[in-house]
């Protein structure tokens, strides 16, 4: 018997560790639900500029994304300054635009293709030259469908 | 130990779960992005089909003409502006109702047309197309102050189809053109 005592008296209880996975899975889940997959690795420096009126995009699934931009750093030496732009994973001209609306369509079904939206990131620093022309390309292939990605930013008037 | 009859189902040990779920939740920190993607939604007009006859002529009031050059000076209505008074100035061409000759009859006729140079940095760009939506934004959510007595974000789907019946933004890009300046 006074072993017995002994031994419920002086050792402090272990923590019990079994709730951890719950803990840690309600994390996993909050960051599931609130993040998107990053899908292609960005080739160009894209700096958005600010806006005040600006709309959330709704639907990430039919949104598709055409970067212009500067080439980073690591690619100036190869490609120069000169603002580029990227679709997917790579460098295209403007004339693979075309293609590239074209197999966007062809992943989606049929039905959401009218309400697919085309994002257009586009850094601040880039003339309106190559940005006229994209619009031109997508004219043409009817995806009129766009949104121009900003920041929020503070009003500059008032 | 007490041995019971029947014959025990070994407990799975939970101790991993745990490095397991970390490893996971790793994964998706690293491979997401937070930011919430967001932008000025426009929609581009048709390419205009061959047979199509032009459209008629529009009466010179009920434009109003945006033009910037590619050092991103702003010339509305054929005058020096500026990018801060650009949002009052097309708040009062759209609401003129008349009043004055050289601006719009209503509100339904007005059109903005924005022309910009190839050289016109894609920031101006922005910031001249955020300050005529403000522009419009702003006389929606009075109009929907003053009829509903609500915001204009606020208003059920069918009043806000009447108040942009009211403002309709038309907002119409010429092509673009090398004014020059470059």
């Amino acid at each position: 018997m006074a072993r017995f005592k002994k031994k419920l008296g002086s050792r402090s209880p272990k923590i019990s560790t079994a709730s951890l996975p719950d803990i840690v899975f309600m994390l996993l889940f909050f960051f599931m639900v609130t993040t998107t997959i990053r899908d292609a690795s960005l080739k160009v420096q894209v700096k958005p500029p600010t806006a005040t009126e600006i709309q959330k995009l709704e639907k990430k699934s039919l949104v598709s994304y055409i970067y212009v931009g500067p080439p980073t750093q690591q690619y100036q030496a190869k490609f120069g300054t000169e603002p580029r732009i990227q679709l997917n994973d790579s460098y295209a001209s403007l004339g693979e635009v075309a293609q590239f609306v074209e197999m966007e369509r062809k992943q989606r079904d049929e039905k959401v293709v009218p309400q697919m939206t085309f994002s257009l990131k586009i850094d601040k620093d880039v003339k309106m030259g190559i940005v006229t022309d994209l619009k031109q390309e997508l004219r043409k292939v009817n995806a009129l469908k766009i949104n121009y990605s900003t920041k929020k930013g503070s009003q500059k008037t008032e | 130990m007490p041995k019971s009859k029947v014959r025990d189902v070994p407990e799975i040990n939970a101790g991993s779960m745990a490095d397991i779920a970390f490893l996971l939740l790793i994964f998706f920190i690293v491979a997401t992005t937070m930011d919430v993607d967001s932008g000025i939604s426009t929609k581009l007009p048709p390419m205009p089909e061959n047979e199509q006859e032009p459209p008629p002529p529009l009466k010179e009031r009920n434009v109003f003409q945006v033009l910037v050059n590619a050092n991103n000076q702003i010339l509305v209505e054929g005058e020096w502006s500026d990018i801060s008074k650009l949002k009052d100035e097309a708040k009062e061409f759209i609401n003129n109702n008349g009043k004055k000759d050289n601006l719009s009859e209503n509100p339904e006729k007005a059109v903005i047309s924005l022309q910009n140079d190839r050289g016109t940095s894609y920031d101006m760009y922005i910031q001249v197309q955020n300050e005529l939506k403000r522009a419009y934004n702003e006389l929606r959510n009075e109009a929907s102050q003053d009829k509903f007595g609500r915001k204009f974000n606020d208003l059920p789907a069918d009043q806000q189809r009447e108040i942009q019946k009211m403002y309709p933004m038309k907002i119409s890009e010429a092509e673009p053109k090398n004014i020059g300046g470059l």
